[in-house]
């Protein structure tokens, strides 16, 4: 371990309040810090952007799921562990439910935190196109209040996020219209388990009397941001699914993705990839997406 | 002109180990992993990869299984930990350390406290695990002798037999 323990401060006032409010007496200064999934490995490489650390991990106020009319509210401390056992999630939600899963191995699916994949802002983020398929609203608190902001454009630019300084990411609220839709998701890495993905894949589409009423793909580790895929699902919608709409829906895919080359993958694997992910996502909405 | 770093004071942090309730002295941001081993002396838990990779730092936090190079010792405040010299009752191994030993499930050692431990936490959500599950469950854990099979069939027979208790 490069980082010297001595060096550091790390408080726990216990409750979201007082979390706030060391937030707002030196805004910027204080790391927030969940299951140090993320954290504790850029600590122990002594990469931290701070020496003052706060504990948000299970605070009571932000690890709850709760149903309010029409939508669910996921509160941000709660673990990937939490998602995968919450029934509504699985049942209608489950494209959030699978990359929960895939998310690093069992102990880390235990103290990683759906907050912390937000704000940590990594575009590899396996749970990140999940939410922007499902239109994801986030409810931003300091101590001078609430906001909401839509997720579609919290991510600004690499690891740049739309959060103050004095502000935590409270919950995440997602409409439970989309659970009629035909889900998809796909993540390739190197291995099934523990690997982080060199493309990953959220897709969500609804068919009407054979044509592509409705559909929603995001994919990450393919730009500086989690990216939703809009010239796909323009060039797509109102369509029915053939094979030609289905190559030019991948070459548009593949045109519309900003891939780099990196330690994980190149950029041209990574555009032959995201093609590929739409034809598949497209062939099977085909015959199994459900027509209203 | 940059700063030098501030040092800070430790704090004392008690929790229960194996059943134990203990009090350290240690930097809130020191890690769960050195206070286990440096400060209990409880050296069973390893250090592989440090970055939550590997799971051979893996023990059992309020019985939920966590990577322990990953948890600073301040959040470890009043929880119940879980180490590989929790398992064996006196001089009687564990029915998972025993199926360990019986089907050739640990060769260097180093991977296999955590493999124990990621076992036990399965076992606990999943009492008659399928291969798939136990695949599952221990997908965070890596072992670097075995090829696995051998790990899998230990958890697989304390499964069967119902004896993780």
């Amino acid at each position: 371990m490069r980082a010297r323990p001595a060096e550091y401060e790390l408080a726990a006032p216990g409750t979201l309040s007082a979390v706030l409010s060391l937030l707002a007496q030196e805004p910027g200064e204080w790391l927030p810090i969940a299951g140090g999934t993320d954290v504790m490995v850029q600590y122990s490489a002594g990469r931290l952007p701070s020496r003052k650390l706060v504990s948000i991990w299970n605070l009571p106020e932000l690890r709850r799921i709760e149903t309010i009319g029409g939508k669910i509210c996921i509160g941000a401390g709660c673990t990937y562990a939490d998602l995968c056992d919450h029934d509504i999630v699985r049942r209608e939600f489950s494209l959030l439910a699978s990359a929960a899963r895939w998310t690093g191995g069992v102990a880390n699916q235990n103290r990683g935190t759906i907050g912390g994949n937000i704000v940590n802002a990594s575009p590899a983020g396996d749970s990140l196109p999940a939410l922007m398929v499902y239109d994801a609203d986030l409810i931003l608190v300091s101590a001078k209040g609430r906001r909401s902001a839509s997720y579609s454009d919290f991510h600004t630019g690499y690891r740049k996020t739309r959060l103050a300084p004095d502000e935590l990411v409270e919950s995440i609220s997602l409409d439970r219209r989309f659970s009629g839709y035909y889900a998809h998701a796909r993540k390739v890495g190197a291995r099934h388990a523990q690997a982080i993905s060199k493309v990953c894949f959220a897709a969500l589409g609804q068919l009407a009397d054979g044509v592509v009423d409705d559909v929603r793909l995001a994919m990450g580790s393919v730009a500086p941001v989690p990216l939703r895929l809009s010239e796909t699902e323009r060039l797509v919608k109102g369509h029915r699914i053939e094979p030609e709409l289905m190559r030019l829906a991948s070459r548009t895919a593949a045109a519309e993705i900003r891939p780099i080359d990196d330690i994980r993958s190149t950029a041209r694997y990574r555009a032959a990839v995201a093609g590929n992910l739409v034809a598949e996502f497209l062939e099977r909405l085909s015959v199994r997406g459900r027509t209203i | 002109m940059i700063e030098p770093p501030q040092s800070h004071t430790k704090c004392e942090i008690s929790f229960q180990v194996n059943g134990k309730l203990v009090a350290v002295r240690a930097y809130p941001m020191e890690r769960l992993l050195d206070v286990l081993r440096e400060e209990l002396g409880l050296t069973g838990t390893k250090e592989g990869c440090g970055e939550g990779e590997c799971g051979s730092c893996s023990v059992l936090m309020d019985g939920v299984l966590v990577n322990s190079c990953l948890v600073p010792a301040l959040q470890a405040k009043g929880v119940n930990i879980t180490t590989v010299e929790g398992l064996a009752e006196d001089e009687r191994l564990h029915a998972l350390q025993q199926a360990f030993l019986d089907c050739g499930g640990a060769q260097c050692g180093i991977c296999t406290p955590g493999m124990i431990l990621a076992a036990l936490h399965l076992l606990g959500k999943k009492p008659q695990p399928t291969m798939e599950d136990i695949r599952e469950g221990l997908s965070g854990n890596l072992c670097r002798c075995t090829g696995y099979a051998q790990i899998i069939e230990a958890v697989a027979e304390v499964g069967r037999r119902g004896i993780a208790g």
